[in-house]
């Protein structure tokens, strides 16, 4: 098992090594740092300037070595928008990515299990049917415009038809001005960001859950279970979930790390200063320096989460743990 | 040994089994009826298709709900066909238990041989930890696998197959059932290990003294085993007798088929072709009329009665049964003689 | 004469194709474990297969009427020069912003235009570029990924790391990069969405490959004589049509969120070019507002498009391959 971590861990550098470089090429690439300078009064001079300044003038491998050097050592420069420490505002936007996250999986999981498992239990039943049409209509729903309508029908709206003076649940950033900790006025503020979230994530996870379960439970160690005596609700949970839910760690393992990057909808329509938003606020500006930084970052999380789904698959099941 | 006259341990009469399907109602057992002495080991002969697992299921009450199972099973004077759930599960693994075919896709991957054997005793005794153990052991010993204390806390897939044959054998008979049924326990295995596996269930039954149900469509295992046979044709009982008069004096076409089609080392059939019986087995929606087999019988008048009556079980000997409307004319005629008739 | 006319249980060969065993035929029975092969040998039914496909797929109620949904969008969307009630740029500024009404069934916007033709005429845009997105990612994607899988080796193995740093990346975002690096006219849009999808195409249809490699049926054409060619294009073929299909269904409705999902962040589609996603994006200052209507038939007409789509996309799925749970 500890080989078997070891070569994932191993086989995963060269892949971030080469992802960074691509993605440092890539944005560097696109974006010009002396782009707002060519207009400025000082014009050529001022480009030439800064040229040199940032190094732009070297090969691209050379640049990437340099950056490479300080990213490691905790030094991602300084955002062109914002005069701020990358490192520093990628901090704080992960703050409230993973509250976010946290509240959403939390949710998600107990919800997509649960339904899934009856789903499958009682295949064909009214509730199934429910389930798959209500799953149908989670994929296909344009996240953004969830958002906007939970805005319109969850908090705006109540608020004008019952004449209240605020809304029931808030839709801006995850505090109210002075507020601070988890009590009412938080959860009130992460209620519909993460129903938004939470509406694409368990449609998928639930279908998934359920097909894993119905193929578990058509497997031939449910019917030795069955006739050895094993009361129906142990056979589900201890012999059918048991083994449909090692797929579904996986697929959940996967879908986290794409979170880190993937709340861009989500946290510009609420206000959430998450690495969403900041992602777009960058893209917007043409901050290159923090855009390098945080499609780095993310692309660490994502194969971060990767190798842990890896490894939980190994580790829950003992076919490939043991060998 | 068998006692004719005692209760049966199990009895089955006129069972039958239907499916819905696209194509229509499947009827996988048609008025099946046998029974199953006390101590005795019964064969259940057929090839794929003939109803002979599905029976089997049906007793035990594990077939999914929409078939519908009509006829009854008594197992010590006591109607299973019907029982709900809560009242058949006291039964299932305790006094009659089943040893599947696959015992790589029967055994849960994730659990230890151990848990899934403790399992099997713990929902219907109680047991101290220590007792539990000491029996697993004692199981796994007395089917023959070594080591016992350490494969106990193995998974399924650190075993080979035979030793996992073996464990399935040794999950099963965990609570002493009376009546244990092995579904093909040697077709997934080469001949070595079967005769193994073969072996460990003879011990087992002197040991246990429980009836044994095998189900196979070998018939050496049948000739090896078994004191008493049933042969299987689409769902239908076609003929039972003690294995000795059924080799001897095979008292229905198909067994007689059966047996002409087994290659024999004993005789000079240099040049000569297999036997074989001519034809497909048929499909279980669109059965023929009168007799199942009528259409592949060398035997058979169309159309009647071969093919607009169904035949019924009649006596043909001391506890020897055949459905057939023309035994008369297989009186005598051996297997050999069989072959010898398609040969020329 | 046995009552059939025949062998009991067998029709005579389907002259008009392949004549198949159809053992999954009986249905729910195959669910049977253990027993359901021995059930299932017993029929011996054959039927060509079109015709089992046909069959499964009119099973699948959602998916047909999404057939019936899929061509009416497409004929009102790229018919709507005939269709739509206006013109999609004719402002009416004295009207202005109105809610639903006879004139206007979906109201109309701040300039006076009817949100109704608008919807149609950016509904062009958006299908256009979904479904090119899909067919082109399919098609790179499906022969890439089956040269990987039937070569192996070297060329599998750079396949699957080249898709491994695709797969890390987080996905909008750097197409949000790469289109404000080429621009955001609709052929770019297409071939910047379709240069990330294929690499999941690629993925499912080298695993398909590989596993299709392994049966036995290709050792046994192999073992009689048959060319690579001949192994490629009769047997493993046909045996991927089902899942490329099926994916590249998938494919457009990922396609047309994703389009959307850009349009409306501002990355994707540009004014005055209109898709649904970036009129969303016009609307979405209105939400609490008496205009907040605008809000509502972009987002459904994605939603219904999407919808219909993946219904189809199971449907297929369903009637290629039967075993694979119902919906």
């Amino acid at each position: 098992m500890l080989t078997y971590i070891a070569r994932r861990v191993l086989y995963s550098i060269p892949v971030i090594l080469l992802a960074s470089f691509l993605l440092f090429a890539f944005v560097r690439v696109t974006f010009d740092p002396t782009a707002k300078l060519r207009n400025s009064r000082e014009g050529a001079a001022a480009v030439a300037r800064e040229t040199k300044r940032l190094g732009l003038d070297r090969p691209l491998v050379e640049q990437y070595g340099d950056w490479l050097g300080k990213f490691v050592q905790g030094d991602w420069g300084e955002s062109e928008r914002t005069h701020d420490s990358t490192s520093a505002m990628i901090t704080r936007a992960l703050g409230y990515t993973v509250q976010l996250i946290f509240w959403g999986i939390l949710i998600s999981a107990f919800v997509a299990i649960f339904v899934g498992v009856y789903s499958a239990v009682r295949q064909y039943s009214a509730l199934d049917y429910t389930f798959t049409g209500l799953s149908f209509i989670g994929l296909a729903l344009p996240p953004f415009w969830f958002g906007l309508i939970a805005i319109e029908f969850l908090a705006v709206g109540p608020k004008q038809w019952f004449h209240l003076s605020e809304p029931p649940l808030f839709f801006v950033g995850l505090h109210g001005t002075g507020e601070t900790g988890i009590n009412v006025d938080y959860f009130r503020h992460l209620a519909l960001p993460v129903l938004t979230l939470t509406v694409q994530i368990v449609a998928g996870w639930s279908r998934f859950q359920r097909a894993s379960m119905l193929d578990v439970m058509s497997a031939d160690y449910i019917r030795t279970a069955r006739a050895k005596g094993v009361p129906r609700k142990r056979v589900i949970i201890r012999h059918g979930l048991r083994n449909a839910l090692i797929p579904l760690i996986t697929v959940m393992a996967l879908d986290i790390g794409a979170l880190f990057g993937g709340l861009i909808i989500t946290e510009k329509i609420f206000s959430i200063p998450g690495m969403g938003r900041l992602f777009f606020d960058s893209l917007v500006a043409g901050d290159a320096t923090v855009l390098v930084a945080w499609t780095i970052v993310v692309a660490l999380f994502i194969l971060l989460f990767n190798l842990l789904a890896d490894i939980f698959y190994g580790f829950l099941d003992p076919r490939i743990r043991l060998s | 040994m068998s006692e004719g006259s005692a209760e049966p341990l199990l009895e089955v009469r006129d069972l039958s089994v239907v499916f819905p399907t696209d194509e229509g109602p499947l009827q996988a057992v048609d008025n099946v009826s046998f029974r199953v002495e006390e101590h005795e080991v019964l064969g259940v002969v057929g090839e794929s298709g003939s109803g002979k697992t599905v029976t089997q299921l049906a007793i035990l009450g594990l077939l999914p709900t929409r078939a519908t199972i009509t006829g009854s099973a008594r197992f010590r004077g006591r109607e299973l066909i019907g029982l709900p759930d809560d009242e058949m599960r006291p039964i299932r693994g305790n006094e009659i238990a089943i040893i599947f075919q696959d015992a790589l896709a029967a055994l849960n991957p994730v659990h230890t041989i151990g848990d899934q054997i403790a399992e099997a005793i713990s929902v219907h005794h109680d047991t101290t930890d220590r007792e539990m153990r000491e029996r697993i052991i004692e199981l796994l010993d007395l089917v023959g696998i070594p080591n016992p204390s350490e494969r106990a806390d193995q998974y399924p897939h650190e075993y080979s197959g035979g030793m996992r044959q073996r464990a399935m054998i040794a999950m099963s008979i965990a609570n002493d059932p009376a009546l244990l049924i092995a579904d093909e326990p040697t077709t997934a295995l080469d001949v070595t290990l079967q005769a193994q596996v073969l072996e460990v269930l003879e011990r087992v039954q002197d040991r246990t003294n429980s009836s044994i149900v095998m189900i196979t469509h070998d018939l050496g295992v049948v000739a090896g085993i078994a004191e008493r046979v049933v042969v299987m044709y689409a769902g239908r009982r076609v003929e039972e007798a003690p294995v000795d008069d059924l080799f001897e004096t095979p008292s229905h076409p198909y067994s007689l088929g059966l047996l002409a089609s087994l290659p024999r080392l004993d005789q000079r059939s240099h040049g000569q072709r297999l036997y074989r019986i001519k034809g497909q087995p048929p499909s279980l929606v669109d059965r023929p009329l009168g007799c199942a087999f009528h259409p592949r019988c060398e035997f058979a008048t169309v159309p009647d009665p071969c093919a607009t009556q169904v035949p019924e079980a009649r006596e043909v000997g001391p506890g020897h049964f055949s459905a057939c409307h023309h035994t008369d004319q297989l009186v005598g005629l051996t297997p050999a003689q069989l072959r010898e008739r398609a040969a020329t | 004469m046995s009552p059939r006319g025949g062998p009991a249980g067998i029709v005579p060969n389907d002259p008009r194709g392949r004549v198949v065993v159809e053992s999954s035929s009986v249905g729910n029975v195959s669910l049977l474990p253990g027993s359901g092969g021995e059930v299932a040998d017993a029929i011996a039914v054959h039927r060509s297969q079109w015709e089992l496909f046909r069959r499964r797929f009119m099973r699948h109620k959602a998916a047909l009427v999404s057939i019936g949904v899929l061509v009416f969008l497409f004929v009102v969307c790229f018919g709507a020069s005939v269709f739509a009630p206006y013109p999609p740029d004719a402002q009416d500024l004295l009207l202005g912003p109105v809610g639903p009404s006879a004139a206007h069934w979906f109201g109309t916007d701040e300039l006076g235009r009817d949100e109704l033709s608008r919807i149609m005429y950016a509904g062009q845009i958006s299908l256009k570029i979904g479904i090119a997105v899909a067919l082109l990612s399919t098609f790179v994607g499906t022969v890439l990924g089956a040269i990987a899988g039937f070569i192996g080796n070297a060329t599998d193995q750079a396949l699957m790391r080249l898709t491994d740093l695709f797969l890390i990346v987080p996905g909008i975002a750097i197409l949000a990069i790469a289109l404000k690096k080429f621009g955001h006219d609709d052929v770019t849009i297409i071939l910047v969405l379709a240069a990330l999808f294929w690499t999941y195409v690629a993925r499912v249809v080298r695993g398909q490959i590989l596993s299709l490699k392994e049966k036995e049926f290709v050792e046994a054409a192999r073992a009689s004589g048959a060319s690579n060619t001949r192994i490629i294009v009769k047997h493993l073929f046909p045996n991927i049509v089902g899942p490329v299909v099926v994916n590249a269904t998938l494919a457009v409705a990922a396609a047309i969120i994703t389009e959307s999902t850009l349009s409306f962040l501002g990355f994707g589609v540009q004014p005055p070019a209109t898709s649904w996603g970036n009129m969303l994006s016009d609307a979405e200052g209105y939400v609490g507002t008496d205009r907040a209507y605008l809000l509502y038939f972009p987002g459904l007409a994605i939603l219904l498009t999407v919808l219909a789509v993946n219904f189809l996309g199971d449907g297929l799925r369903d009637a290629f391959d039967p075993q694979s749970g119902h919906s």
